[in-house]
């Protein structure tokens, strides 16, 4: 058994939340931090987003993937921060224990004060579906494609269906068709589009490919490759509507149809999850049930902006700082009677992070994130304290794909000492 | 008189806008909530561009393609004319972002740049 090392903050994960974090951890006046990465180098799933569209909160001009990755990179390697690449967490103990594997050192095993979770989400996979047919090679999930198509150098088929209109989805129906594919069609099972309208225009109509709202795929055909699809119309309930199918020919099948946080080590840990979000429930600080231990990025919920991740990074290491730097490591706070705000997602949304601000220690103020559960026009959105309106914004449109937030200061809270819960909802007239 | 259909691409509201014209000349855009939807139509009727992103084979690095894009972005009728030119183009490790590996792509007047760096085989860092 190797010696345990010993270290301030370990980071899991060195995409770009672990890497903002570690940036601002260090910023923020930490000594030692490792991040534990998996793949052989730093940028997560930056490295294979090569397209442009990233930086323009954070930079203020429009990057590529790789691009934006790199900034941070050099950022990190210009301070004394551990990387550890090609190496798998496969434990984090309550105690903050944390082992790890990789080829050259084998089992590693490090103690550390703070942990930051930030291990990015996954595909959902073929297997969650339940569409019928053999298992023919040709099926892949729209991201295994990039990675493929950017880094490996590889096609992966030559007629291509595309399921799931998310912008992953969208943007390897112009990738593939620069690469000389013919893309048949994307079928979204919504009556609307997750991606961004850019990704709509200059993905597929630049590219005259046909977005077929509310269809899905119901069969697919081939044993040994896929040698076509079936798809049809659904009802607003989602359910195939029968006579609509149509045979559609094609090698390959790339399915986009959502992305889980990646939280086994978080859940391993004993760590609350959320239902809807699937990644830890956090207070203000993004520090999760466990004191000294904080998530952000896509573990934390799935993000379209990579900006929103680094921003929301860059406070999960600034918070771990301050942890590190208490008075003591022990959690003084939670549970103290009358501290904990409970914030919680009312009509139309369908959560917040956040999940709960602990009063005391609550900064100026504090940035909360959430999603809608459809499509809403001309609404508001509405902040209540313990059933009492607060305050209204009116919203030309808000939608499922993109992330909403709302800053909520401290001084209005002041206002209102008494308030337990706060709710945001989406009202229409 | 010809009309053109448009989607904005400024924000989610994703406006359908209508342009009229006469003869390459922009008479009207109609449809658009505000400022920008008419800035986008006008630019998009008249000399639609984009940034075209794409990779280049190289050889002896860690990985065998590298990420490129158009230093600015080109018109988008040249995009198939860039992407035949770069599929001819074979880069040697090492590259550094920003490198630019095709000078003029397209007869466009701009240069195609790495957007990454890729090392050679087995090189750390």
């Amino acid at each position: 058994m190797k010696q345990i090392q010993h270290t301030e903050l370990v980071i899991i994960g060195g995409g770009p939340a672990g890497l903002s974090a570690a940036l601002s951890a260090k910023e923020n006046g930490i000594g030692q931090i490792t991040i534990i990465e998996r793949e052989q180098e730093p940028g997560g799933i930056l490295n294979q987003c090569i397209h442009n569209g990233f930086g323009l909160h954070t930079f203020k001009e429009e990057l590529t993937g790789p691009e934006y990755a790199l900034r941070y990179i050099a950022g990190v390697l210009k301070y004394d921060i551990t990387i550890l690449t090609d190496t798998m967490a496969v434990s984090v103990t309550k105690d903050k224990l944390i082992t790890a594997v990789n080829k050259r050192d084998g089992l590693i095993t490090i103690q550390a004060k703070a942990v930051i979770l930030a291990m990015g989400c996954r595909e959902r996979p073929r297997g969650a579906l339940n569409i019928p047919g053999f298992r023919p090679a040709g099926i892949y999930s729209a991201g295994t494609a990039q990675r493929l198509i950017n880094r490996e150098g590889l096609m992966p088929g030559k007629e291509v269906v595309i399921l799931g209109s998310g912008d992953i989805g969208l943007i390897m129906a112009r990738r593939m068709t620069l690469e000389g594919a013919a893309v048949k069609l994307v079928a979204e099972l919504m009556p609307y589009s997750g991606g961004l309208k850019r990704n709509i225009v200059q993905c597929l109509e630049d590219f005259q490919i046909p977005l077929r709202l509310s269809h899905t795929v119901t069969e697919i055909h081939g044993r040994e490759r896929v040698e076509g699809v079936t798809i049809a119309r659904v009802n607003r309930e989602g359910r195939v509507i029968e006579g609509t199918e149509e045979y559609i020919t094609c090698d390959t099948l790339l399915l986009s149809v959502g992305l889980i946080p990646e939280n086994e080590l978080s859940f391993e840990m004993g760590i609350e999850l959320d239902s809807v979000t699937n990644g830890p429930v956090v207070n203000q600080k993004l520090e999760t049930g466990l004191g000294g231990v904080f998530a952000c990025g896509n573990v934390l919920h799935v993000h379209d902006l990579v900006d929103y991740v680094s921003q929301e990074a860059a406070l999960a290491g600034k918070n771990a700082a301050g942890y590190l730097q208490g008075p003591s490591n022990e959690k003084l706070t939670e549970g103290e009677s009358g501290n904990e705000i409970g914030i919680r997602p009312g009509k139309g949304v369908r959560y917040t992070v956040p999940h709960k601000i602990m009063y005391k220690d609550m900064e100026d103020k504090v940035i909360i994130r959430f999603r809608t559960d459809n499509i809403y026009e001309k609404c508001k959105l509405a902040m209540y304290f313990d059933d009492s309106l607060i305050q209204s914004a009116d919203k030309l449109m808000v939608t499922p794909g993109e992330m909403e937030s709302c800053v909520l200061k401290r001084e209005l809270l002041n206002k209102y000492p008494e308030t337990r819960e706060i709710e945001f909802r989406i009202e229409v007239e | 008189m010809e009309q053109r259909h448009l989607t904005c691409i400024g924000c989610p509201l994703g406006c359908r806008l209508t342009v009229k014209l006469e003869r390459e000349k922009i008479l009207s855009v109609t449809g658009n909530t505000c400022k920008r939807g008419e800035e986008y139509a006008k630019k998009e009727v008249t000399s639609p561009t984009r940034i075209l992103t794409t990779t280049v084979r190289i050889e002896g690095g860690r990985y065998p393609v590298v990420p490129v894009k158009t230093e600015r972005d080109i018109p988008k009728d040249k995009i198939r004319d860039c992407m035949e030119e770069l599929k001819a183009v074979l880069l040697h490790a090492p590259v550094k972002v920003g490198d630019v590996v095709m000078h003029n792509a397209g007869h466009t007047g701009v240069n195609v740049v790495a957007t990454s760096n890729c090392c050679l085989f087995h090189e750390e860092k």
